[in-house]
């Protein structure tokens, strides 16, 4: 059973070309893809329709073996997608770093204590705990990438979706990052401009050209 | 605004970051010490009583542990917004002549009022500052939600807090990117249009970002509600320091109603 299957997806922005004109793809548990194409392919439009962000013109998405249509059907989805943004100012909204880790455990319905609980572990996984009560908005740019890593791991789940997470990252954070997500068990979705980091993390994948999706 | 956004710190990072000795007191029970205090004040009328409040406000500030010199120039600049009222009020009251400047007559009324007004200002600002002001922001959105201060207000501060420096940040890359292309400010519609262009592009970002960062809460998991960590609790110290602080307040009270009765 795929973890995650889009057929023929069609979808444009109101009153603009279409973005995707029958893109299809499928992706097994564990597995790890990366998505490839030139800027403005549609590839960030791509995520945002898998997560529910948006909803497709035509076509079905299909994860954990059901349809998704309906906003109420991807609550459950985005419980088990992890989705890491690309600008990390996007996603580090809370005031303090243990905050902003703990806010997905409570939205989950963890109480005050479980959540602080899963705060620790996860920044002692990723060695961040020494970040812990440090305001967000002071962290350095790959400090705030490898805490909303954190904040999206918290959430225990079962799929990771990178969008573009090498941007602006010096060879040091560069260096941990990949480290991080090769220790892993998650089946990720990687988009990303870096072969090297490509390379590293998800080889196979698709290319998205001429609004379609193909298998690489 | 421009001061705001072009100072040399950080905005909202104030003293904050100073760890003053005030900070280990409970932010709440500071925040409702001020509230009272302000109140009282505000409510004395005698100048002799007003200095006594003032001292008491000095003496906040020498056991906060904040720096005398930045603290004080701090509250001189709020002195900038209410000195045209204090120097117009002896024109304004009527009473017994002081002195007249062009036919104006200044009256010793008039002078005793704009003292009174500065005294409670001053006194109340200093307290604000060492009490309040002393606190990082963040930690007064969550006393303040400690307080039961209404969820949304908190979290509307709270995002403030957030971004603030985010767009900060965006306004002056925009500035750099128009300096390096020669931009020089004058008086002129080229730079009226171009300060337009600037503001819009701002508001424009600042509305993409907050469908970003809206995008990025519901991904996990957000329904409404944000809940808030922090906890405070109420220690032996706070309560002498509350103990204390009323004493004193009491001790103004009697003098204001001792002075009035006499």
């Amino acid at each position: 059973m795929p973890l995650l299957e889009l057929s023929d997806i069609h979808f444009a922005y109101p009153g603009l070309e279409p973005v995707l004109d029958g893109a299809s793809m499928r992706m097994e548990p564990g597995e790890r893809l990366s998505i490839v194409g030139p800027n403005g392919a549609g590839k960030s439009t791509l995520l945002k329709l898998i997560m529910g962000l948006l909803q497709p013109d035509a076509g079905t998405i299909t994860a954990f073996s059901k349809p998704r249509a309906e906003e109420a059907d991807f609550h459950e989805v985005r419980r088990r997608i992890g989705f890491v943004f690309q600008d990390a100012d996007d996603q580090l909204f809370c005031p303090t770093v243990a905050e902003d880790v703990a806010f997905g455990p409570l939205n989950l319905g963890k109480s005050k204590d479980e959540a602080l609980a899963i705060v620790d572990q996860v920044l002692t996984r990723l060695s961040l705990m020494h970040l812990r009560d440090r305001i967000t908005h002071k962290l350095s740019g790959g400090e705030k990438r490898l805490v909303t890593l954190a904040t999206v791991l918290a959430m225990e789940p079962e799929v990771l979706i990178l969008d573009e997470p090498t941007n602006a990252l010096d060879p040091d954070n560069y260096a941990r990052l990949t480290e991080i997500l090769k220790g892993l068990d998650q089946a990720i979705l990687l988009v990303s401009h870096a072969p090297d980091f490509r390379a590293e993390i998800a080889p196979e994948g698709y290319r998205l050209e001429h609004r379609k999706l193909v298998r690489i | 605004m421009t001061y705001v956004l072009t100072g040399e710190d950080k905005p909202l990072t104030g003293f904050g970051a100073l760890r003053a000795a005030v900070s280990s007191l409970d932010p709440r029970m500071r925040i409702v010490m001020t509230v009272i205090y302000a109140i009282t004040v505000v409510a004395l009328d005698d100048l002799r009583v007003l200095s006594g409040a003032l001292i008491l406000s000095m003496w906040l500030l020498a056991i906060s542990g904040l720096p005398f010199q930045k603290t004080l120039k701090r509250m001189a600049m709020m002195d900038g917004f209410i000195i045209f009222t204090l120097i117009l009020l002896p024109f304004t009251m009527p009473g017994t002549p002081m002195f007249s400047v062009f036919g104006f007559d200044a009256t010793w009324e008039g002078l005793w009022r704009a003292t009174e007004i500065a005294l409670t200002a001053n006194a109340v600002i200093l307290a604000v500052m060492t009490l309040v002001g002393s606190m990082e922001p963040v930690t007064m959105g969550h006393a303040l939600f400690a307080l039961k201060t209404p969820e949304r207000l908190v979290h509307l501060m709270m995002f403030t807090i957030r971004y603030i420096d985010v767009l900060r940040e965006e306004y002056l890359r925009l500035r750099t990117s128009m300096k390096l292309r020669g931009f020089r400010p004058g008086t002129n519609w080229h730079t009226y249009r171009s300060y337009g262009y600037l503001v819009g592009m701002m508001l424009v970002r600042a509305i993409e970002r907050s469908e970003r960062i809206l995008a990025a809460m519901k991904c996990r998991g957000f329904s409404g509600r944000i809940v808030l960590l922090e906890e405070f609790r109420l220690t032996r110290t706070d309560v002498m320091f509350a103990g204390a602080m009323v004493l004193a307040l009491a001790a103004l009270i009697w003098a204001e109603v001792a002075y009035a009765a006499a």
